[in-house]
């Protein structure tokens, strides 16, 4: 058991950073341009020249999963700023403040967990044309509630503590302590919260972008080109297995990272 | 020679609670009920009773990090309970300070000691950095630490090195009036040694005015010019130390004093064991509270409460057998 | 009573043997270090021992080995542990020594309120050891259950069976432990800290009940605590620990009268009466060295004020002297144990 814990973190971290350094690498260098078609090379099995052979454009399928990284990574990295901040305020209003307000701040976000998350990401985005920054939007605003779960949760257990207490009798206004005094202390739970969360906000993209929703072309998608590769499953196995892969790797690094991170702050405390 | 004026008066403080029974009735928990205290300059009362009587509640009371439900908290003449914004609060924070009991909770796990004892200098803006810093080594060699300590964190000091922390933090504020929670029951014997010597030569050298809340009669002994014996949230006892433990008038003090060692830890004292539990807070018994354990009750205790009034000079009982 | 008198008769052994214990923490490369160095104690029949010692000490850690709940990260480097003369504990599976736990020889803690299985009836946590040690059924087990409560001196004991611990207050609690404790008849009862998170006149309620137990039925007590005044109040022999060792053993009187080591003398003289109110409190310079720090010599060297180079270098041996009072010190050796240590 204490050998599998040490595994999560190390694991996690390792995934994430390989797909963050290819991605990096995508914003300067691929091997073919992805969006270049080549009809005559379509649905070429994996080769030298294409590591992970061509579509049905006969586009470098290694190249657009290279771009399609950063649709990946962006949407993760806004959707979570999204959240955190959004899950900030509701957190750390409704633990601090407490009575009614935390009764209905809370109330209103168990109402926006109970909904299926796709389809509220379906619903905001069909309310205005499909963009990469609706669906942005949809995904944070769908994970403002876990955010504020666990900083509330940080919140009300750290606000009764004798040390808190201590800065109060010295003076400390709200703001001292909430930012100053607690924060810290809430800090790699949060971390913890925002690994996840990228991981779901990557999943829920592809699947919006997978049902068209989502990112339109030529931003390349994962999920839009798991759509694309449908039809060829039989013909070009590798086709989908390419943007697949990737889709589970990044979820799976990101959630062995929380994992991690939630352990070795286990194993501190 | 203390002036006869007090620093610190606590007039029919109360604090009540509101605890939901079911979904329509509530009850009352009184934490405190109806407590008259005042301390002196440069005197140490000491607040003695046990779990559940109500001496922490009155002691953050007093310290004004609690606000009471009824009654007035005066300072130096004034009346300080409702002190709301402004100036004047900012002046009481730095004259009222607090020590806690658990010297592990009350840091802030996530900063260093230089931080922490710097943080109430900080949070009142009262200097700039390099002057804080300066006042905190100063203060860590007052209470015996190295200076290098600024650089460590609570949880890589013993029990007894985060309490002098504490009380130091406390005290870089200057204040007049300081207000001790248990301050040494966490800790070990020796320790508490340290400790309690640390408070007395503090008190001496910064004119300082104790509250010393504690449920060790020795230790309150030790440390305390005058008494009050607290139970269920009411005073039933005040004198000066020496009255207090040669004469305890009240059955429940008489008990209590009964289990304090003579300097032979060995003799064999006649120890007064009272039969029964306490009461359940929420459900206090109209008349006197301690009439489900007194050996002396009798039916007057079980309808009409007893007031504090005094039995002799400096020396006032809450007690029918006294009225 | 008779049956522990004629056990008594029957076999010479003390009841309990520890010999020599070594605790030491677990590591994956060499032999980790020690948290008990060399501890022997015995208990015979109808005696209270008390342990004493401040924290750190590994007082708790002693009462914890005998019935093997050592937590994970400790394990017995070395020494035997003899219960009765013929069982060896310390050799003992975890399922052979669960015979032993609850029955012959039985445990309370310091906070009733962490030992006390939230979320079951106490009723159900009585008869449970005895169902399962003694074979009760259901029916036999309830009626002793009550009986024991009454033994303890709870009042209504037939419908305490039904509550929940965080329905009594800190006192009843214990003394469900306590009911718990002595409900198989075992020969010794090991209590660390029982009173300590107890109120004063609580703790002498419970205190007066563990005497009361001792005299109706003959089981020893094992009384590990920091405060003096139970120690001297309860038991009939004391050991002084530090840091891992026993410093010092003997009497109450011996030990209160003539203690032979700096560290007991110096224990005794911080602890505040009444007489010593208007000058400052003796305390013992320094802090106990933690488990890394603790050097080739006498462990308390470096906060003695009468330590010799010998003393820093060589580690004393527990020594005894007349009437079976020990002393782990070159001071006291030098006397012969005739001078009382001075501070």
């Amino acid at each position: 058991m204490k050998r599998m814990k040490s595994y999560s973190l190390v694991l996690g971290a390792s995934f994430v950073s390989v797909l963050f350094v290819v991605m990096l690498i995508s914003l300067v260098y691929t091997p073919h341009p992805p969006n270049e078609m080549n009809i005559r090379e379509r649905l070429q099995a994996p080769s030298v020249r294409h590591w992970l052979g061509t579509d049905n454009f006969g586009r470098d399928i290694l190249s657009r999963v290279m771009v399609g990284s950063q649709t990946a990574f962006e949407v993760g990295a806004v959707s979570v700023a999204i959240g955190l901040l959004g899950g900030f305020l509701v957190g750390t209003l409704a633990g601090y403040m407490g009575k009614w307000v935390d009764e209905l701040l809370m109330r209103a976000t168990d109402a926006l967990l109970a909904f299926p998350g796709i389809l509220l990401a379906l619903l905001l985005v069909s309310i205005s044309k499909p963009s990469l920054f609706q669906t942005m939007l949809a995904i944070g605003i769908l994970s403002i509630p876990s955010f504020a779960r666990v900083i509330r949760s940080g919140v009300l257990q750290h606000k009764e503590a004798d040390y808190v207490k201590a800065a109060r009798g010295l003076g400390a206004g709200h703001a001292n302590l909430i930012f100053v005094q607690i924060a810290p202390n809430i800090a790699s739970s949060v971390v913890t919260t925002a690994a996840l969360s990228f991981s779901t906000a990557v999943l829920i993209e592809a699947a919006l972008s997978y049902l068209g929703l989502g990112v339109q072309p030529p931003d390349p998608s994962w999920g839009r080109m798991l759509n694309e590769a449908q039809s060829y499953l039989a013909k070009a196995p590798w086709f989908t297995l390419a943007p697949g892969l990737l889709i589970t790797l990044t979820v799976l690094g990101f959630n062995l990272l929380g994992d991690g991170i939630r352990d070795l702050r286990d194993k501190k405390s | 020679m203390p002036p006869s004026e007090p620093l610190v008066e606590l007039n029919g403080i109360t604090k009540s609670y509101a605890k939901p029974v079911s979904l329509f009735k509530r009850q009352t928990l009184r934490a405190v009920d109806g407590v008259s205290l005042s301390v002196r300059q440069g005197e140490t009362l000491g607040l003695v009773g046990e779990s559940g009587c109500g001496k922490s509640t009155t002691g953050q009371i007093a310290a004004r990090l609690l606000a009471p439900s009824g009654g007035k908290l005066l300072y130096r003449g004034e009346d300080v309970t409702g002190a709301g914004a402004g100036a004047l609060r900012r002046a009481l924070r730095r004259r009222i300070q607090y020590v806690f009991q658990d010297p592990f909770t009350s840091l802030n796990p996530r900063f260093p000691i230089g931080r922490l004892l710097g943080e109430p200098l900080k949070i009142n803006r009262l200097c700039g950095r390099k002057e804080r810093q300066l006042r905190v080594g100063e203060m860590l060699e007052t209470i015996g630490l190295d200076a290098s300590y600024a650089k460590r964190y609570p949880h890589e000091l013993s029990g007894g090195q985060r309490q002098r922390i504490g009380i130091a933090r406390a005290l870089i504020l200057n204040p007049e009036f300081v207000v001790l929670d248990e301050p040494v029951s966490a800790l070990d014997v020796s320790v508490q040694a340290q400790i309690l010597n640390l408070l007395k030569k503090l008190q001496r050298e910064f004119s300082l005015t104790y509250l010393f809340i504690s449920h060790d009669l020795n230790v309150i002994h030790y440390m305390s010019d005058k008494v009050a014996v607290m139970y269920l949230g009411k005073i039933v006892e005040t004198a000066d130390v020496d009255s207090l433990y040669s004469r305890p008038l009240h059955p429940y003090t008489q008990a209590l004093i009964s289990f304090v060692p003579a300097d032979d830890l060995r003799a064999k004292r006649e120890k007064i064991i009272l039969k029964g539990d306490l009461p359940n807070p929420l459900a206090i018994p109209a008349g006197c509270p301690f009439q489900t354990r007194c050996a002396h009750v009798h039916e007057r205790c079980l309808s009409a409460a007893p007031s504090l009034k005094e039995a002799s000079p400096g020396h006032s009982v809450s007690c029918h057998l006294y009225a | 009573m008779q049956m522990r008198e004629a056990a008594a008769i029957a076999t010479e052994a003390s009841l309990l043997d520890i010999r020599n214990l070594q605790i030491r923490l677990r590591r994956t490369r060499g032999a980790g270090l020690s948290v008990l160095d060399g501890v022997s104690l015995t208990v015979e029949r109808g005696e209270t021992i008390g342990i004493v010692g401040e924290s750190g000490c590994g007082k708790s850690v002693l009462s914890l080995s005998i019935l093997g709940l050592l937590p994970s990260a400790m394990r017995i480097g070395g020494g035997e542990i003899w219960y009765e003369g013929r069982h060896p504990l310390h050799t003992m599976t975890d399922r052979d020594i669960r015979a032993f736990r609850g029955k012959e020889i039985a445990m309370i803690f310091q906070d009733p309120m962490s030992s006390l299985n939230h979320g079951l009836t106490i009723g159900y946590q009585i008869t449970e050891t005895l169902r399962l040690h003694l074979g009760y059924s259901r029916k036999e087990a309830r009626e002793r259950a009550v009986w024991l409560l009454r033994k303890v001196g709870l009042p209504r004991p037939e419908s305490l069976l039904r509550e929940y611990p965080h329905q009594l207050s800190g006192g009843m609690r214990q003394r469900v432990m306590i009911a718990i404790a002595v409900s198989c008849n075992p020969g010794l009862l090991i209590a660390d800290e029982p009173t300590t998170a107890l109120d004063v006149t609580i703790q002498a309620q419970i205190l007066d009940l563990m005497r009361q137990i001792r005299e109706e039925d003959g089981t020893s007590i094992l009384l590990i605590s920091h405060d003096f005044g139970i120690i001297a109040d309860m038991c009939d022999r004391v050991l002084v620990m530090y840091a891992g060792q026993i410093v010092e053993s003997g009497t109450v009187d011996d030990l209160f009268e003539r203690p032979l080591h700096p560290y007991t003398a110096g224990l005794l003289r911080s602890i505040p009466t009444p007489a010593k109110k208007n000058s400052p409190l003796y305390s013992i310079e320094g802090h106990v060295p933690a488990l890394h720090e603790r050097g080739a010599g006498c462990r308390f060297a470096s906060r003695c004020a009468h330590a010799t180079e010998r003393c820093r270098t060589e580690q004393p041996e527990l020594v005894a002297y007349r009437g079976g009072h020990a002393a782990r010190c070159f001071l006291a050796e030098a006397e012969g144990g005739n001078r009382h240590a001075a501070v």
